[in-house]
């Protein structure tokens, strides 16, 4: 085959050609990975719920709320129920006050407002230190784990600041934001209950009703 | 050159990272991990396969002026493949690697092996010489991802060698990054001295 | 004060090189003495301010209407690549001094990814055009930072006795390691 000489017509020929081809094509596998994309997310969000609210069967991702907390946080709430009694909430939280910038935890509270279970989602801790709190503050050793406790009854700061739980080993800053984040979603959680909007769903009273 | 000679040569003699000191940017980004090392490996192995068959396929139709913009068109298409797939199918593996997996366009390993072999070499050449790069390039990846999460935090491949607390910390950070692919080159180096 | 966080945050804290691995091979690459350096991060910035604004454009009027937001990478890397081309036009026209200086540069560039990844992270991130534009010279800011202090010590580097296994890229590499020790030393200030 002869080389394609480098004329105008031909070289703006080739681009637009190539082009053309490499955008269809990429349309086409658009179509084919939209779905299955999807469907990780979804698939992803609904693992965090289970795991930080377990024992559901509703689909709470259809009941999603959105609240804002005081400090201007978009917080996601998805209540978790078991035959149409709620057992308890995931609430996706945050804060902005990590060592190295937002941190994205996801929560589970009872609707008395005692944690269940957490997990982290997003952060940029130091490797080895903050990213420590994905586990830290589940396991019982001393006063680290805050599973089964009410921001309520308990004071879930780090000890530093007069709080009940042991900070990460070398990473108070990283501990406090986790915390805090807590914090946020307890708060929202529990000032919101009153007025929390009515969702779609029929069964969306027993959200009120502590 | 035989074709095993044309496999073989990314794995030592040319390999992308310890000789040839190309594709840098990830080498360095996203070897915190084996696991992450060896799947952006992975990744550039088949975009750059693909994008040297394609390559090879329309050299002849391509005016000399615009190969390079069209070479580029070609690997950001695989690109933007390997993405949407990882995404779809690894959801996990694409959190972690992140804003490099779109940077595998800038590559210059791609670009480079597209420029100097696939638009000289025949179809079938340029996918070994593609696949024997790739590899090399993923094995450097996961030889580095290793070293520094077994030495940072005391895991191999996710599975526990000894406590993490024993770790040095730095290798998961990022100069950890930098110095330990500093003595593996020296080392690497010496290795082809005595060979 | 926002301004100041971004600028802060993207020269030491979270500096495109030493901390983020973007543009590593002008780093290694033309870092062997303070001059070329300086040439090189002119040229950066050069580009990296445009294709910016540029991509910032693209995403917002064409991408982002049209729900086309899976060409982002191969159309950003075209505006790159097309606007380098075009700058060096424009520059060996307009001002043939500049052109002398940066010319050498400017073709390296295309494949420097500091440049995609900037433009990508400012979409990432969900900046308004002002602090994208803010991001993108502080970002040039910091490439340039590590490029200079990396040649400088580059130079000193070679009235050195080093061992000889460690000669050449092993040490450089682990002279980039410290001086990335060094800018850890920022994190946390903001």
């Amino acid at each position: 085959m002869a080389k394609t000489e480098s004329t105008l017509k031909n070289m703006v020929l080739t681009l637009l050609v190539i082009t053309c081809v490499a955008g269809a094509s990429l349309g086409g596998m658009y179509e084919l990975t939209k779905e299955p994309i999807a469907a990780a997310k979804a698939a992803k969000q609904q693992a965090a719920i289970k795991e930080v609210v377990p024992g559901f069967n509703n689909n709470p991702g259809d009941e999603m709320y959105e609240l804002k907390s005081k400090e201007g946080f978009d917080l996601k709430l998805f209540p978790a129920k078991k035959d149409g009694n709620l057992i308890g909430v995931a609430i996706e939280s945050m804060t902005n006050t990590g060592f190295g910038g937002n941190i994205k935890i996801m929560v589970g509270l009872k609707p008395d407002g005692s944690i269940i279970n957490y997990q982290v989602l997003e952060h940029k801790e130091t490797p080895g230190l903050g990213t420590k709190m994905d586990v830290w503050f589940k396991t019982d050793k001393g006063n680290q784990s805050i599973l089964g406790k009410n921001p309520k009854n308990n004071n879930l700061t780090v000890s530093k600041d007069g709080g009940e739980v042991d900070a990460i080993t070398a990473a108070t800053i990283s501990s406090r934001a986790f915390l805090h984040a807590i914090q946020v979603a307890y708060e929202t959680y529990t000032t919101n209950q009153g007025d929390q909007p009515v969702a779609s769903n029929t069964s969306s009273e027993e959200g009120g009703a502590e | 050159m035989n074709q095993w000679n044309n496999f073989s040569k990314g794995f030592f003699k040319e390999n992308a990272v310890f000789t040839l000191l190309l594709g840098m940017c990830p080498t360095l980004g996203v070897t915190s991990s084996a696991i992450d090392g060896l799947g952006m490996g992975l990744a550039t192995t088949f975009v750059l396969v693909m994008s040297n068959l394609v390559v090879a396929l329309i050299k002849n139709l391509i005016p000399d002026k615009v190969r390079i913009p069209a070479f580029i068109v070609v690997i950001a298409t695989f690109v933007t493949i390997v993405e949407m797939t990882m995404q779809a199918y690894v959801p996990a593996l694409f959190d972690s690697l992140g804003l490099f997996i779109p940077l595998i366009v800038v590559n210059c390993l791609v670009l480079g092996r597209a420029e100097a072999f696939a638009s000289k070499n025949n179809i079938g050449s340029s996918i070994i010489d593609g696949l024997g790069m790739g590899l090399g390039f993923a094995m450097a990846l996961t030889i580095l991802g290793s070293i520094r999460e077994l030495l940072g935090s005391g895991k191999l491949f996710g599975s526990v060698i000894f406590p993490e607390d024993y770790g040095m910390l730095v290798f998961v950070l990022a100069p950890g990054a930098f110095i330990a692919l500093g003595y593996l080159i020296a080392f690497i180096n010496q290795v082809k001295k005595e060979a | 004060m926002e301004y100041v966080l971004i600028v802060i945050s993207a020269i030491f804290v979270n500096n495109i090189v030493l901390s983020q691995f973007l543009g590593i091979c002008p780093f290694l690459g033309v870092s062997k003495k303070i001059s070329t350096g300086i040439g090189m991060t002119g040229a950066v910035t050069f580009v990296m301010v445009i294709a910016t604004i540029v991509t910032f454009f693209l995403q917002k009027t064409v991408l982002e209407p049209f729900g086309v937001g899976y060409l982002q990478t191969i159309s950003f890397i075209l505006v790159i690549a097309s606007l380098v081309q075009l700058v060096e036009i424009i520059l060996k026209k307009v001002s043939p001094p500049l052109y002398q200086a940066l010319g050498v540069f400017l073709p390296l560039i295309t494949t420097n990814c500091a440049i995609l990844g900037v433009a990508i992270m400012t979409i990432q991130k969900d900046f308004n055009i002002v602090e994208s534009v803010v991001f993108a010279i502080a970002n040039a800011i910091g490439f340039g930072l590590a490029l200079i202090t990396f040649a400088g010590i580059r130079e000193q580097l070679d009235l050195m006795d080093i061992p000889k296994g460690m000669k050449g890229t092993p040490i450089a590499l682990v002279v980039a390691g410290l001086l990335a020790l060094a800018f850890m030393g920022f994190a946390g200030i903001v």
